[in-house]
């Protein structure tokens, strides 16, 4: 067996590649937040950006398929760590007194389903045109008879409704509370500790998962209440 | 650790002053405790109401108490753990409502006293529950798996003979302070017992941290790490998913921090560590 997988068998192997992965799935997050909070600058700045990712043909292949492995690997990881886990306590006790076990430790299965469920519906809504689809695939006219997609409006309109806006918001407090974990747990995975900042390191998850949680929710919330409009309504 | 005001590393936990004169009055308790035959046996919670004690009492003397009833009643008594009752051994192992070690914090079962409890309260005991530490009879569990993880790497190397110069080689203050800290678990397993995957990171990690932070364990530091934790594996205990309940129960206040240094232990040894041939690489 080769060390790699030999490593990657190891129970500690599997936290290196959760945490891995997880952290990757965390760098895309950032990114695509930096992409979407362009909606407050306003049609031009979103579409733009838009054509821009869809000219990347290719590479934007290589970008999506790059994070379905990941997300792949991270989810795959996961089920093993989590029958493993049931496996290792057959006989269950009949009363249980936890101390220091936190609701989003303890829920980390069920979040990380919950996000998966959120991404296959989010990708339906604004990628593949399923979910209201009237929306989907509204065209921008440029002048001199050329359009481009017209991404903004079909956002705008999106969140304008409330029941989406709504699932959305709920699926983003389950993301904010695995990364509340998520994010302190990587740092003692790999085996970063000291007390010098280890109060900064538990404090990290949280904040960091409020700020993505914010900067998400702002664009829904921004629609729905009308902060942002359509382009003709402006 | 923080938060409290004594040290570990002593092996005596404190118990609560008695903010009044020790108290004659009897107390009783409702217990509902494991039974099992053997090994091979279900097993099943069984009721023993009104067991009276003293709040005086320890928790194991106030088994013993009823275990003397059930002897003169010719039932079979309840079998458990026990051995120096006074919080060095790591003997005792018995789960107290939930809890490992039960309520108190810092605490052995062995140094739990009664009066920690309210008269006429519903005490359930079970037995550490981990596929890799096997009941054997009522609230006895099979811990050889701790046994075969420090056969794999918990010890240095040393030659025999003449007994070396006791301080031949110095050891920084903060460095001896955190192996002593770490070197305190009495391997009782109650970081598995507690652990919601029955993960047994505290105590392999105490015994990695013991030995890392002296200048005789650190040769074989990588070795160690890598054989320790594939015997865990094997062993069939858990994967850590930061819970850190282990570190809440632990009677000797044993952080997480040692987990987090056997995790950077493991991760550095898988990737730089030199491998023989023979070696297969994790047992050596
Ligand atoms: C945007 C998507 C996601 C991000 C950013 C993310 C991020 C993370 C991070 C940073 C960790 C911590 C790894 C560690 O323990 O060091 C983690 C753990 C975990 N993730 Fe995700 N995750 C995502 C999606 C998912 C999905 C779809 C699942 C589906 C099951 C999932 C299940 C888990 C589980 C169960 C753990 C805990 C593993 C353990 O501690 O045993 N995650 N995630
Ligand atoms: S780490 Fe603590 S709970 Fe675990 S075996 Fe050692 S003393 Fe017991
Ligand atoms: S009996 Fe020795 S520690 Fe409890």
């Amino acid at each position: 067996m080769s060390w790699v997988c030999r490593l990657y068998r190891s129970s500690l192997g599997a936290k290196y590649v959760m945490a891995t992965t997880g952290l990757l799935l965390f760098g895309f997050l950032i990114a695509h937040l930096l992409g979407n909070l362009q909606i407050f600058a306003g049609p031009d700045a979103v579409n733009s950006y838009a054509e821009k990712l869809r000219s990347l043909g290719p590479l934007l292949w290589v970008a999506r398929i790059g994070l379905l492995v990941i997300a792949g690997v991270h989810i795959a990881t996961a089920m093993k760590l989590a029958k493993a886990n049931q496996e290792a306590r057959p006989v269950a006790y009949a009363k249980v007194t936890h101390r220091a076990v936190k609701p989003a430790t303890k829920t980390m299965v069920l979040s990380g389903l919950v996000i998966l469920a959120y991404v296959i519906y989010h990708l339906a809504h604004f990628t593949w045109g399923v979910i209201q689809a009237d929306h989907a695939h509204l065209e921008e006219e440029l002048g001199g008879g050329a359009t481009r997609h017209d991404v903004y409006s079909m956002i705008v309109l999106g969140f304008q409704t409330w029941w989406v806006s709504a699932s959305y918001l709920v699926a983003l407090v389950l993301l904010a509370l695995h990364l509340c974990h998520g994010i302190t747990s990587v740092f003692q995975t790999f085996g970063l500790h000291h007390s010098k900042y280890a109060c900064a390191i538990k404090m990290a998850g949280p904040a960091i998962a409020t700020l993505i949680f914010l900067g998400y929710a702002s664009i829904p919330a921004a629609c729905w209440l009308g902060l942002v409009k359509l382009a003709e309504a402006q | 650790m923080s938060g409290h005001d004594h040290g570990h590393g002593h092996g005596h936990a404190p118990n609560p002053a008695p903010s009044h004169a020790p108290s004659h009055a009897m107390m009783r308790v409702n217990l509902h405790i494991w039974r099992q035959k053997d090994a091979h046996d279900d097993g099943r919670m069984v009721a023993y109401p009104n067991v009276e004690c003293s709040p005086d009492m320890s928790f194991l003397e106030m088994l013993d108490v009823l275990n003397e009833r059930l002897q003169e009643k010719g039932e079979e008594p309840i079998a458990f753990d026990s051995d120096c009752r006074e919080g060095v051994c790591g003997m005792c192992s018995l789960t107290v409502n939930g809890t490992p070690h039960g309520p108190r914090k810092g605490t052995t079962v062995c140094q739990l006293h009664m009066r920690s409890f309210r008269d006429g309260e519903e005490i359930f005991i079970e037995p550490w529950r981990a596929k890799a530490f096997p009941v054997q009879k009522d609230l006895v569990v099979d811990r050889g798996a701790f046994d075969r993880i420090i056969a794999a790497g918990g010890f240095v190397s040393v030659r025999t003979g003449g007994c070396p110069d006791g301080n031949a080689i110095p050891v920084p203050k903060e460095e001896a302070d955190q192996a002593m800290d770490a070197a305190s678990c009495i391997g009782c397993g109650a970081c598995v017992a507690a652990c919601p995957n029955a993960a047994a990171m505290l105590f392999v990690g105490a015994k990695v941290s013991h030995l890392r932070h002296l200048p005789q364990g650190q040769a074989e530091q990588k070795r160690r790490a890598q054989a320790m934790v594939d015997t865990m594996d094997a062993e069939g205990f858990g994967n850590c998913s930061n819970y850190f309940e282990c570190e809440a129960v632990c009677p000797k206040e044993i952080p997480v921090k040692v987990i987090a240094e056997l995790n950077r232990d493991y991760l550095s040894a898988s990737l730089t560590r030199e491998e023989r041939k023979a070696d297969g690489g994790g047992g050596g």
